[in-house]
């Protein structure tokens, strides 16, 4: 295959038409969203009208001129996927970073056709991750695909590898995009520290490289995912940080190409653009599954934004990291969080009562914000308003805050004991059976 | 001859042909790419230029590859097997595919040509017969399949001849036609439609007059729908829009289900495959997933098939609602396929409307809502296709084009609220923004005071009275504080919680809850609505909402019960004795008492007219 494409590779060296982002020539023969070097940079086949074909030059076309040399590659965007992948991190071109050797393995086509829906399986294996605000509000599932919202100074980053060091995946593929070298270097140190290294491969693009690189490096992420769920039939879990620095690029292209923008500055065909990247999630029957966790980070707490909005149309649920001054730590906000897939799971690889003890403790906690506007408002509290204030406090403090790390069983007790401790069982209002069964008499 | 050409141009799903000879608007073509062809369809024709949307990714496409045109529209074929199927937006059949992955190019037959079904005479020789005329029937899983005179004859044709009652392939020919110049037609089970024009073998469409029940209470009780109706959902994401649409398709009384899943996610259409085949049709005793038929075009799918998904399950309804069968078509999300739309407009440099969607997007919305309904065939029996799609609003905003133009074709507006979704009030549909057209039509009330209960509209527009009164008295506790207001308002605020904790609100993931049916419905809402009626007397404000959870937690335990079974009619029990643990009784006659309290409504004047 290799030696094919170079017995047939062309080279152009006449571009006649040069944008912040574009070049054009005169070609033949090049196909739509090939792959090109142009003056050493690579670049890849946006559109072709008669044989003027315009090609988009990911690193911007900065000092390129007007005889730079273009050679074709024949493909599309390819990734080496194999075994050998493991351990290592690579550029947004699946190149080795810091010049360690070439990878050996089976050249891919990055962005391939999707999976069948009538040949993937129910997603219903829970993940416990020890957070409460996760395990019982918001359960996740192998297979699922749902993204942190968060504001820029939230730790969102460091949750992300809390929880996908206690998932007990079989790998953990990291796709950053417009990571800082420091958190780069955090997510190494982690995985290091837990001597989970051997389970990691990481596609990194850093914000000292070009912005609109970072196009490539979710599908060179999932590529390899689908490499080792398809054939190792492994647990795979993704983790794409931050989704918000990927829709920008796309905005930037999109931009440059003169289309015409849509909500927020967006391209029209964000939904699009994000859906194919999210739908690779994925639980195959043969046991291997592909499960995303992202992150999309918010402009003081603006869901309606076209990025978050779109992103909340195509996951499965979102979790909501928020500041709880009260009690002074990051909780998972159980208003605005949500997962979907949370109904295969709870009740069945749960216990029972999970979804009512869930249902029961978000809509005391409910309670507990009306009256906390009346509190604001300056009128007199209930005994009622009292109790669920202070059943907020430490519902947050005990089960919502993201340092929790307890077993599911603790969680349901917990949950309880607050119960039984601020309110009385028709006032918490949940199935006879289940009161019967678990309340707690103290 | 088909018309051949080569493509000039490529811009992401977007193909410039030149070529040579006759091309029609909305023509089929296929693209040779190596061995692969590539289906797409003619969306403009400029000179000797089509512009074409490929069905698949166009990656590694060239100039100068030849594409072949088919002579015909979007086509999808019609005849027994397509009950139970997985299709894709172009009715492949996904089940017939190999592999995990789709294969670019690679498209399956929607129907099982092999199989054979016993085949039964409905007409005759000598018969004169015309498009959409009942020739002979099939079984189909248990359903009674019409073998019908292809729609696309025009005009009257004489039966030549007819096969006797028998096994047959699809293929085979059954009947043979003649029309009035004489030259013969021959008729085999499948017969060919193009999808984007309605099928129109009916005799006349009138107005919906019959109420559809869902077995939503929300949508029953307060907002019904009519058979043969329309409606739409919107709503922010996660506000339940699907899981409504599921909880649809499996309560609502139709005899066969249609879904589109329309850009939307894969998960969500794999949990049909998986549960609908396992689920019990609450109405036939068989399971759910012989009647339904589900087109797939999922997100990740080629973005220019989503168009098609919607009109191929348009079209398969239309099939089945000519049978004389009752079909629920349901579509989400509309916004995907409005979006898909405003992509190919913008590649196409067209001056592009509101928020960049296609200038006439009004207009497709309304006659794509317009193909349902109730109607009658020629042969005089009815058969109907409710529909009801949703609507994916950017920023949960409903002032955007798609539903604005949605509103204006369909009957019921279903609003999901962000609110209700966040306190976890489902289903989140705001009943107070929320309307029924139908519930305005003077055949329906009658239909719903004659086959329900003869108080059940005036039931309902108190219920519907109590909702709004309890959101503006919530209103006024909120500016002026729990003791600011009279303790009235308080009993009038928790009324208005009795019906949406009891009423409105409904657990789709509970077996017994998940649906109810019209006579349990009026049983519940004449307690609650009697309830409501009833005056309390307390002293203290803190007293109202502790003794009104008390009762709403009863109630609740009803809803959770199986209808008239002994739990029920505990609990039941138990919310009367609680009722009269504070309930005063100023009236001796219960009767009088409830006249008075009548809502005012234009009807029940009328009503005491008529009485006097
Ligand atoms: N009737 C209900 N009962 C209980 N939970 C519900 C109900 N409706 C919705 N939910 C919860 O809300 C979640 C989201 O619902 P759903 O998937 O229907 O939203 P949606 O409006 O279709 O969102 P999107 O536009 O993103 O597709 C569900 O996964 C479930 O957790
Ligand atoms: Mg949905």
């Amino acid at each position: 295959m290799e030696q094919d494409t170079r017995a047939f590779q062309r080279i152009y060296t006449k571009l006649f038409q040069l944008t912040k982002a574009t070049i054009s020539l005169r070609a033949t023969g090049v196909g739509n969203e090939e792959l090109a070097i142009v003056d050493g940079r690579p670049a890849q086949v946006v559109k072709i009208i008669d044989d003027i074909v315009t090609l988009q030059v990911f690193q911007g076309t900065e000092g390129i001129a007007t005889d730079a040399e273009v050679v074709f590659a024949g493909t599309a965007p390819v990734l080496k996927v194999g075994d050998d992948l493991t351990g290592r991190f690579f550029d947004a071109f699946g190149r080795p970073m810091e010049g360690s050797r070439e990878i050996m393995g089976k050249e891919t086509e990055i962005g391939a056709p999707s999976v069948n829906p009538v040949r993937r399986k129910q997603p219903s294996e829970f993940i416990p991750t020890g957070i409460a605000g996760i395990d019982l509000n918001n359960s996740l599932v192998t297979g699922q695909k749902i993204p942190f919202f968060a504001d820029p100074d939230q730790p969102f980053n460091q949750v992300m590898a809390m929880v996908a060091l206690r998932a007990k995946a079989d790998k953990i593929i990291l796709a950053g995009m417009g990571l800082t070298n420091d958190d780069y270097l955090f997510f190494k140190n982690v995985f290091d520290n837990a001597g989970a290294l051997d389970r990691i491969v990481g596609f990194i693009n850093t914000t000292e490289n070009p912005p609109v690189e970072r196009l490539l490096v979710p599908d060179m992420a999932l590529s390899a995912a689908e490499y080792f769920a398809v054939e190792k039939n492994e647990k795979v879990l993704v983790l794409l940080t931050d989704m918000t620095l990927y829709s920008d690029a796309l905005s930037i292209v999109s931009n440059r190409m003169d289309q015409i923008p849509s909500k927020d500055s967006m391209p029209g065909s964000l939904y699009s653009d994000l859906a194919k990247l999210y739908e690779k999630a994925v639980q195959f029957p043969d046991g291997g599954s592909i499960t995303i966790v992202a992150v999309t980070t918010l402009s003081g707490g603006d869901i309606t934004h076209a990025i978050p909005d779109n992103t909340g149309y195509i996951t499965e649920g979102q979790l909501f990291l928020r500041k709880d001054t009260d009690i002074g730590k990051v909780i998972v906000d159980p208003f605005r969080s949500l997962s979907r897939l949370k109904q295969l799971v709870i009740g069945k690889k749960t216990r029972e009562d999970h979804p009512q003890v869930m249902n029961a403790a978000v809509r005391l906690y409910a309670d507990a914000a009306n009256a906390k506007t009346k509190l604001e408002n300056g009128f007199d509290l209930t005994d009622y308003d009292e109790r669920t204030l202070e059943f907020a406090k430490a519902y947050s403090e005990k089960l919502l805050a993201i340092d929790v790390n307890i077993e599911m069983e603790e969680m349901l007790e917990t949950a309880y004991l607050l119960f039984a401790k601020y309110f009385s069982p028709e006032e918490v209002g949940m199935k006879q059976e289940y009161v019967v069964k678990y309340w707690k008499k103290n | 001859m088909n018309t051949k050409g080569k493509i000039t141009g490529i811009i992401a799903n977007l193909v410039i042909v030149e070529t040579e000879g006759r091309v029609a608007q909305n023509e089929i073509c296929y693209i040779k790419h190596g061995q692969e062809r590539l289906m797409s369809e003619v969306i403009k024709i400029l000179g000797k230029k089509a512009y074409i949307q490929v069905f698949e990714s166009t990656r590694g496409l060239k100039v100068g590859t030849e594409v072949e045109f088919a002579g015909h529209m979007l086509e999808v074929a019609l005849g027994p097997g397509i009950l139970s199927k997985n299709f894709d937006g172009l009715q492949n059949d996904l089940n017939k595919m190999e592999g995990i992955f789709l294969k670019r190019g690679e498209y399956t037959n929607p129907l099982d040509l092999e199989n054979e079904y016993e085949f039964k005479p409905l007409a005759k020789k000598g018969d004169t017969a015309q498009a959409g005329d009942w020739l002979g029937e099939v079984t189909e899983n248990w359903i009674p399949h019409k073998i019908m005179v292809p729609f696309k004859f025009n005009g009257q044709y004489k039966v030549k001849s007819i096969e006797k009652k028998g096994k047959f392939k699809i293929e085979d020919t059954i009947a043979v036609f003649t029309d009035a110049d004489g030259k013969d037609h021959k008729v085999s089970m499948i017969q060919k439609w193009p999808v984007k024009l309605p099928v129109k073998a009916y005799k006349n469409k009138p107005r919906p007059f019959k109420i559809f029940e869902t077995g939503i209470r929300v949508i029953d009780t307060l907002n019904p729908m009519a058979e043969g109706g329309t409606g739409f959902i919107p709503g922010p994401f996660g506000s339940g829009k699907t899981v409504l649409q599921h909880n649809l398709s499996k309560n609502a009384e139709a005899d066969l289900v249609v879904i589109a899943a329309c850009g939307e996610r894969a998960n969500e259409v794999v949990e049909i495959f998986t549960e609908f085949p396992e689920l019990d049709d609450p109405r036939s005793g068989r399971k759910l997933m012989e009647r339904t038929t589900i087109i797939a075009n999922t997100s990740n799918m080629p973005v220019a098939a989503r168009e098609a998904s919607v009109y191929t399950a348009m079209t398969i309804a239309e099939y089945y609602r000519a049978m004389g069968l009752r079909v629920i078509l349901l579509a989400d999300s509309t916004s995907r396929w409005a979006q898909a739309l405003r992509e190919m407009s913008n590649r196409m440099e067209e001056l592009p409307g509101p928020d960049g969607y296609p200038m006439d997007l009004p207009a497709i919305i309304s006659n794509f809502y317009s193909r349902a309904g109730f109607v009658y065939l020629n042969n005089g029996k009815t058969g109907s296709i409710t529909f009801i799609g949703t609507v994916s609003p950017a920023g949960g905003n409903l002032k955007e084009p798609v539903t604005e133009s949605t509103k204006k074709a369909a009957r019921c507006f279903y609003a999901l609220s962000q609110q209700r979704a966040d306190s976890k009030r489902y289903p989140a549909i705001d009943s107070i923004e929320s309307y029924s057209k139908y519930l305005e039509y003077p055949e329906i009330v009658e239909y719903l005071n004659e086959n329900i209960d003869s108080k059940w509209t005036d039931n309902v527009h108190f219920a519907k009275d109590t909702l709004l009164r309890g959101k503006e008295t919530f209103e006024q506790i909120n500016i002026l504080g729990d003791d600011g207001v009279p303790i009235d308002y308080h009993i009038i605020h928790w009324k208005a919680e009795l019906i949406d904790f009891v009423i409105l609100q409904q657990d789709a993931f509970d077996k017994t809850d998940a649906s109810s049916s019209f006579e349990r419905q009026s049983h519940m809402l004449k307690k609650v609505v009697d309830t409501c009626k009833m005056d309390f007397e307390f002293d203290e404000f803190e007293e109202v909402s502790a003794y009104f959870k008390k009762v709403i937690n009863l109630y609740k335990q009803m809803n959770y019960s199986e209808f008239k079974s002994d739990d029920f009619v505990k609990f039941e029990k138990a919310v009367e004795k609680t009722l009269k643990e504070r309930r005063v009784d100023k009236t001796e006659d219960k009767e009088t008492f409830d006249e008075e309290k009548k809502p005012e409504t234009k009807k029940s004047e009328e009503q005491k007219e008529e009485q006097k």
